[in-house]
């Protein structure tokens, strides 16, 4: 096999900079290496000592990690930018279209362009949120939509995450991190700004609560602190100058919800909840959670509170439904798609499964349900073994898995202990729908695969991240 | 604000003023030992020091003797104690951590810090030398704590919360130094002016009230007198009045369809602190009523608790 063409965000040829990175290059030439490594340990001591951290499950108490966090940023021209703005927008408008359209008439299914089985049977389609009226018919109020640029530098789409997604407190203090370790480039570049994110985030909220609420209270539910995502329910409470709640906190009475406060109890009316639907309510999801609220999902269903994002939207980032996504902004927008989708392989259909079963070394196979880079296989990066192993999976469960090609992930450099190399990176625009508008800040979050040549840029599977800049005209 | 917000506030600010008490309880009891004295004196003086916290039983589970090396252990780093420092800061940290979108973000980073630093303290150990340097900085910890929380938050009920725990705790902690004192020099053989000098002087130190102690009464340093300032006096910052006026202040800005019995309850015994005089609790003997003291101080934790923070049960 030929070695792949990368695309490289900073460098067009070897020593020749793309020209949005001519004066960050230029300035970066004249920096020592040693000031580099000064920097880079002020930013992890900065980082513990405010305690931006994650909780590592399974290991010894205590244990919290840094997001190994990168100094050099990434950087995104005007006009690219300009293009993926048009692009997400386009794309997470068709999916609350099309998640309105699923809990509703399902004109979809009856225009035959996908199949009623793959969504009736998707075991994230919530059968009690059919016929329910959500505020503004806004499912996704928050999406982060993960873009990765390949060997022409072509954007595609790798997912569109539409349930709970993280990371946007990580964009946010990479921001003020790189602010403060280097001024003086702020001063060079017009970048453009992204710290109002969580005033657009609270207005978001705000326009989505239920029909007659004047001043509504909204709340951040959380699973705890021991959730590996702690730090960013908070910080974003914080920001947003609004609680931070555990199910506990909340209780349901006279078919309202409410917080139980030191003035008693107060009603709630936005919860912007980063818990899966299947931990929401005892009564009517899974039994054994108590991280939920019982009895919240009769409220939410008579409108008297409003869930951000909605029960059930993971029927329409679930990757079985991927493939159908350019097809539903021609069907809903009569557009067409501006953003790139993988071409994908699903597995369920016999002659594609044979496709993928021949060529599984040149392939990326994922679970369907999957998330986080686990259960994933990575054709080119695996052993026979391996292949062999995920062979007999995919035979025995062809439903559960897509194959894509292995794409040539564009790269970046990043600062390594030998000086500065370059690593695949992918992006993860945060994006905000009110039924009104839609927003979002200029770039989002430059996640970075630390081990060379690696592929998987997941925070869980040892990714790192990067200040992510939009360069305004 | 959430009830279990306001329960990690209140606890938040009580563990590290117990952590800054302890502190002042070790530093006072080291600085004595070096003081020439006889084996058993001084042995007495590191069990005053397990009594004040009511850990002499637990203490006596894990070490045989009561020697200065064994209590440090104990009292700073044991993990397993729950009122070591150690624990103390670590539990600060914890209730920080769950509730720090409430928190400035320069009191985060505080008590974060503080925490860090304590890790790294109890992975070192320290010599003979530093106790009194690590003593030194519980105590500034414990003040810039304070300093910015003044400093940087809101004067709201998060804050309220946060000092309702800190003076609670507070005057339980002085009561409790008082009374354990007073017992040790009081039951004590008679030792000498010289001795009591020292043994009074180091109980003024211990709550930073030796040069106030001067100046207020001007003359030489008497246990009633010692209890008269630790006890009533209204100025100084870690008497049980100042501390009840503290509390009974709180409370009024807290107050809730449910808790005019706990303010009527911290009222009076703010009021009966400001009236008193010392002779008659002297009369009525000391360790009695610091004994009630501590009792009352207890119940009114436990009301608070009921009334703010736990309403958990009652929905």
């Amino acid at each position: 096999m030929a070695k792949p063409v990368f695309y490289d965000e900073m460098m067009a040829a070897p020593e020749v900079l793309r020209p949005h990175y001519q004066a960050y290059g230029q300035w970066l030439g004249t920096l020592p290496k040693e000031r580099l490594a000064r920097k880079k340990a002020e930013a992890d001591l900065t980082f513990h000592r405010l305690g931006i951290t994650f909780a590592v499950y399974g290991e010894e108490e205590g244990t919290e990690r840094l997001i190994p966090f990168d100094l050099l940023p990434r950087i995104i021209p005007s006009d690219e930018w300009k293009m993926l703005q048009k692009g997400l927008e386009q794309r997470v408008k068709t999916l609350n279209l099309f998640l309105h359209d699923i809990y509703h008439g399902q004109e979809i299914l009856k225009a035959g362009l996908i199949p009623p089985e793959q969504i009736l049977r998707n075991a994230q389609y919530r059968p009690e949120m059919q016929g329910v009226d959500v505020p503004n018919q806004i499912y996704a109020h928050i999406a982060g939509v993960d873009m990765v640029r390949a060997g022409a530098g072509e954007f595609y789409v790798l997912e569109d995450n539409l349930r709970v997604p993280s990371g946007v407190s990580y964009m946010l203090e990479n921001r003020k991190m790189m602010m403060r370790l280097f001024p003086e480039l702020f001063a060079k570049h017009a970048v453009a700004p992204v710290q109002h994110y969580p005033d657009m985030l609270l207005d978001n909220l705000r326009q989505c609560a239920p029909q007659g609420v004047e001043n509504p209270n909204v709340v951040v539910l959380t699973p705890g602190s021991f959730n590996s995502a702690y730090f960013e329910h908070a910080f974003l409470a914080q920001q947003m100058g609004v609680e931070l709640v555990e199910g506990r906190d909340l209780f349901v009475r006279d078919d309202s919800v409410y917080m139980r406060t030191t003035q008693g109890p107060k009603r709630v009316d936005v919860i912007y909840r980063r818990l899966d639907d299947d931990f929401l309510d005892p009564l009517a999801f899974r039994q054994d959670s108590m991280l939920g609220v019982a009895g919240l999902l009769s409220v939410y269903r008579a409108g008297r509170v409003t869930l951000a994002n909605a029960i059930g939207t993971g029927v329409a980032d679930d990757k079985s439904i991927y493939p159908y996504v350019p097809e539903m902004i021609k069907f809903y927008l009569d557009e067409t798609p501006i953003l790139n989708n993988v071409p994908t392989h699903m597995c369920r259909k016999p002659e594609e499964l044979a496709y993928v079963l021949d060529n599984l070394a040149e392939l990326v196979v994922k679970e369907t349900h999957g998330a986080g880079g686990y259960g994933m296989l990575v054709g080119p990066a695996a052993t026979k073994a391996e292949i062999a192993e995920f062979r007999k999976h995919l035979i025995a469960n062809p439903n559960k898995y897509i194959a894509q090609p292995t794409l040539a992930l564009s790269t970046c450099p990043i600062f390594v202990d030998a000086g500065i190399a370059p690593r695949h990176i992918d992006l993860r625009p945060f994006v905000l729908s009110s039924g009104k508008d839609i927003r979002m800040v200029p770039g989002g979050l430059t996640r970075v695969a630390l081990r060379e040549g690696s592929l998987v840029v997941n925070s869980s599977q040892g990714g790192g991240t990067k200040d992510t800049w939009v360069l305004e005209d | 604000m959430l009830s279990r917000t306001a329960d990690h506030l209140f606890w938040l600010a009580r563990y590290i003023e117990r952590a800054e008490n302890i502190a002042r309880l070790l530093d006072i009891t080291w600085q004595t030992s070096l003081a020439p004295q006889s084996a058993e004196s001084a042995s007495r003086n590191w069990q005053a020091a397990l009594l004040c916290n009511d850990q002499l039983p637990t203490y006596l589970k894990t070490y045989s003797e009561v020697t200065a090396e064994n209590v440090l252990a104990f009292m700073v780093f044991d993990a397993s104690n729950p009122s070591s420092i150690y624990s103390c800061l670590k539990a600060a940290r914890e209730n920080a951590h769950t509730v720090r979108g409430t928190l400035t973000s320069e009191m985060w980073e505080t008590i974060n810090s503080t925490w860090l630093e304590m890790l790294n303290v109890s992975k070192r150990k320290l010599q003979d030398e530093e106790f009194s340097g690590f003593f030194e900085w519980v105590k500034t910890r414990s003040s810039l704590s304070r300093g910015v929380t003044f400093g940087t938050m809101l004067h709201d009920d998060a804050f309220c919360f946060i000092r309702l725990g800190t003076y609670l705790e507070r005057a339980d902690n002085t009561a409790r130094l008082l009374d354990v004192k007073y017992y040790l020099i009081a039951e004590g053989e008679p030792i000498g002016i010289a001795a009591d000098y020292y043994q009074w002087g180091a109980l003024l130190r211990s709550v930073s009230a030796f040069e106030i102690y001067r100046r207020v009464y001007r003359d030489s340093v008497l246990p009633s007198k010692v209890a008269e300032l630790l006890i009533i006096n209204a100025e100084l910052p870690r008497s049980l009045t100042t501390c009840m006026t503290e509390v009974e202040s709180m409370l009024q800005k807290l107050a809730n369809q449910h808790s005019q019995e706990t303010q009527r309850l911290a009222g009076q015994l703010s009021a009966q602190l400001r009236y008193v005089k010392i002779d008659e609790i002297l009369e009525e003997g000391l360790h009695p009523y610091l004994e009630k003291f501590q009792n009352r101080i207890y119940d009114l934790g436990m009301r608070i608790s009921h009334d703010f923070l736990m309403p958990m049960r009652a929905a």
